[in-house]
């Protein structure tokens, strides 16, 4: 799986996006709660001023000689009650100040009635609030326009808005990270399948080409039709590999063997010795033939099995006995015997029946057809330190010049074999097969004349 | 010994009949199931040798029906198929034993021979010469009320001679016969195992002669 190229993580995209919206979200909800909270700061401000202004105005009185106002305490005691905010007043009579500070700004409309007209003016160097109302007051007998404004600094506002900011603030933060660790869980959770169906499909035995039939959430069932269509199609495309090896060796081999057969006919008929060695040329050739493109087959399907997990568990002696008996009435052809020392309790091991049959098969065919005639095959099976060890041994032509390790190579053979039939896959068989056994293959000269080839297999 | 043999290729299924008789053996020839069958209900036969892809269907199916109808007719197996899973599935199906094509013939006979051997059950093919009792299948021979064993090489080559008494046969078609086509031997290989099948034959009044220049027969005193 390693050779897969990645592009990015699904998770981590979830999750980026997620606490993306989180955040949008959240800076969101912390710009509405400071703006509603403000808003409504202002509005308790202003009726607080506003009801001061009224009270300071309904004091107002007319007279004779002119208008007379007796400020209350309770208008001052009202916005003093927040924080250390200063307040200032003016109060006019038509254009004229009476009293109060008289560069108090004025509003920029006229000011008519007790509802009171709220604005926001720079004074002594700070924001001030002012409320304004205007009110008739009887002077003379005179009906005169009087104004009364009272300003305050906004310490306070500010300072309220700000706490109810840093809340805002601080509960936007709390959303955030509410939101992304539920981010973080549902990219999660909504993967799970994902990973669930990958499990289900890298579990299967490398046989296993039936399609995919457990319940997935409706947005994978595409992947699982693609992927059900794609193990469809490999094992259509098996299926006809298989079709074709099996006529192609029907077709090939069946004419293979009429030739054969008829050489061998003719070998027995013919009288005179350049016939009967072009004969056995021909026949020669044949079984060269049909060697190589077994081997080459055995080859790959060890080569293809390497890559899988096939393991049954058997026992080795077992093994040896059958393909020994397989092979006697080979042995039996060249007056040779095959000599089987066994330990009593049965050997063991998990392994690719295949892989070691393969294995085990080329060293027995080896023996035979390089041992001499009237010799004996040697098969001895021991096991040391968790390890199996077979060994078949012959008295037969050795290794040859080249030494051991050449002929392992693919299509190498000994200097010596002769006109011995072979197809130089057999060795390589043996060192790929034991190799995927987790094992290890050694050939070596024994002593006396003849070769011994020894497996080394862990068992367990 | 009577052999029923199964294989739809005219040309392959008469030269494998041709070489059976050449040995003396009677052959019956099916070129699909259905013939196999008709031959089966009627004649009983030693061995059956079963080709695998036939027109009327798959030799295996017709392996396993054999076995599950409790015929015991020992079947060797003409296979095409040479890869180890082929072998070890034709095995499991009830096979005794198979060929791949293309095929020895000695390996055949040495194949059949190992099956009649160990089922035990087949024809005896005893085969008598002055006072010899020759049987191929247990291979021994018998000099006078001596039992002997024989070697494989010489159980053929007593095979071979015990054929054509008094016939001469030359070293080369000894060798032919005695030997792999791909076995490279030293010339004198045949008079090594004449000399050993002499000493087998020690007593008897059977001996083997050298016709010099020429060859080997086998005549009784």
């Amino acid at each position: 799986m390693s050779a897969v190229r990645h592009t990015g993580s699904i998770r981590r995209r979830l999750l980026l996006q997620g606490v993306a919206v989180a955040a949008v979200l959240s800076l969101l909800l912390y710009l509405a709660v400071r703006g509603v909270a403000g808003a409504a700061i202002q509005t308790t401000q202003d009726s607080v001023l506003g009801t001061a202004t009224v009270i300071i105005a309904e004091e107002l009185r007319g007279g004779e000689d002119g208008v007379s106002v007796d400020i209350p305490y309770a208008a001052f005691s009202m916005l003093g009650a927040v924080g250390e905010d200063r307040v200032f007043y003016r109060i006019l009579v038509a254009a004229d100040t009476v009293t109060g500070y008289a560069d108090l700004p004025l509003p920029d409309r006229a000011v008519t009635g007790l509802t009171p007209l709220f604005y926001t003016v720079p004074y002594q160097g700070a924001e001030v609030r002012v409320g304004a109302v205007g009110r008739s007051v009887l002077v003379d007998g005179r009906r005169v326009d009087a104004t009364v404004l009272l300003g305050q600094t906004r310490t306070a506002q500010v300072a309220i808005t700000a706490q109810m900011a840093n809340r805002a603030a601080a509960l936007g933060l709390g959303v955030f990270a509410l939101a992304a660790v539920l981010a973080l869980l549902t990219a999660r959770s909504v993967l799970s399948p994902v990973n669930k169906l990958a499990e289900a499909v890298g579990r299967r035995g490398p046989q296993d080409l039936r399609p995919m039939v457990r319940g997935v959430p409706r947005e994978l069932v595409p992947l699982v039709a693609a992927l059900n269509g794609l193990i469809a199609r490999l094992r259509g495309a098996l299926d006809r590999t298989e079709t074709f090896i099996t006529e192609a060796a029907h077709h090939v081999r069946t004419p293979l063997a009429t030739v054969r057969m008829q050489a061998e006919i003719a070998l027995r008929q013919a009288r005179d010795d350049a016939t009967r060695a072009s004969l056995r040329n021909v026949i020669r050739a044949v079984d060269n033939a049909a060697r190589s493109t077994g081997q080459m087959l055995d080859h790959a399907s060890v080569i293809y099995r390497s890559d899988q997990r096939a393991e049954e568990v058997l026992a080795l002696d077992q093994v040896l006995r059958d393909l020994a008996a397989q092979a006697d009435p080979t042995a039996e052809m060249r007056d040779m015997d095959i000599a089987l020392d066994l330990p009593e309790a049965p050997v063991v091991l998990a392994v690719d029946r295949l892989l070691l049959e393969s294995a085990l098969r080329n060293l027995l065919d080896n023996a035979l057809k390089y041992g001499h005639a009237d010799t004996v095959v040697d098969v001895l099976l021991r096991t040391r330190d968790g390890v199996a060890t077979v060994q078949v041994c012959d008295r037969g032509r050795g290794i040859g010049a080249g030494g051991a390790d050449a002929l392992t190579e693919r299509f190498a053979r000994g200097d010596n074999v002769g006109d011995v039939v072979g197809s130089g896959l057999g060795l390589t068989i043996v060192r790929d097969a034991a190799k995927a056994c987790g094992g290890r293959f050694v050939l070596e000269p024994r002593t006396g004349g003849g070769t011994c080839a020894t497996l080394h297999l862990p068992l367990g | 010994m009577r052999f029923l043999l199964v294989e739809d290729t005219p040309d392959l299924g008469q030269a494998v009949m041709d070489r059976l008789s050449l040995d003396g053996h009677a052959v019956d020839w099916a070129q699909s199931l259905a013939a196999a069958e008709d031959h089966l209900a009627v004649s009983t036969y030693d061995l059956i040798l079963l080709d695998i892809m036939l027109p009327d269907g798959d030799g295996r199916d017709f392996l396993a029906a054999h076995r599950k109808a409790r015929r015991d007719t020992p079947v060797i197996v003409m296979t095409a198929r040479a890869a180890v899973s082929d072998r070890v599935a034709l095995l499991d199906t009830g096979a005794d034993d198979y060929v791949t094509k293309p095929f020895d013939f000695a390996e055949l006979e040495a194949r059949v021979r190992a099956v009649l051997r160990r089922r035990g059950g087949a024809a005896q093919t005893l085969v008598t010469f002055a006072d010899l009792t020759f049987d191929p299948l247990g291979a021994t021979v018998t000099v006078g009320t001596e039992l002997r064993d024989l070697r494989n090489r010489e159980l053929r080559l007593l095979e071979i001679l015990i054929a054509g008494p008094d016939r001469i046969f030359s070293k080369g078609q000894l060798h032919d016969r005695l030997l792999s086509a791909s076995e490279v031997v030293s010339d004198n290989a045949i008079e090594v195992y004449v000399g050993r099948l002499r000493k087998k034959l020690e007593g008897s009044r059977a001996r083997i002669e050298t016709v010099r220049g020429v060859g080997y027969r086998l005549t009784a005193a």
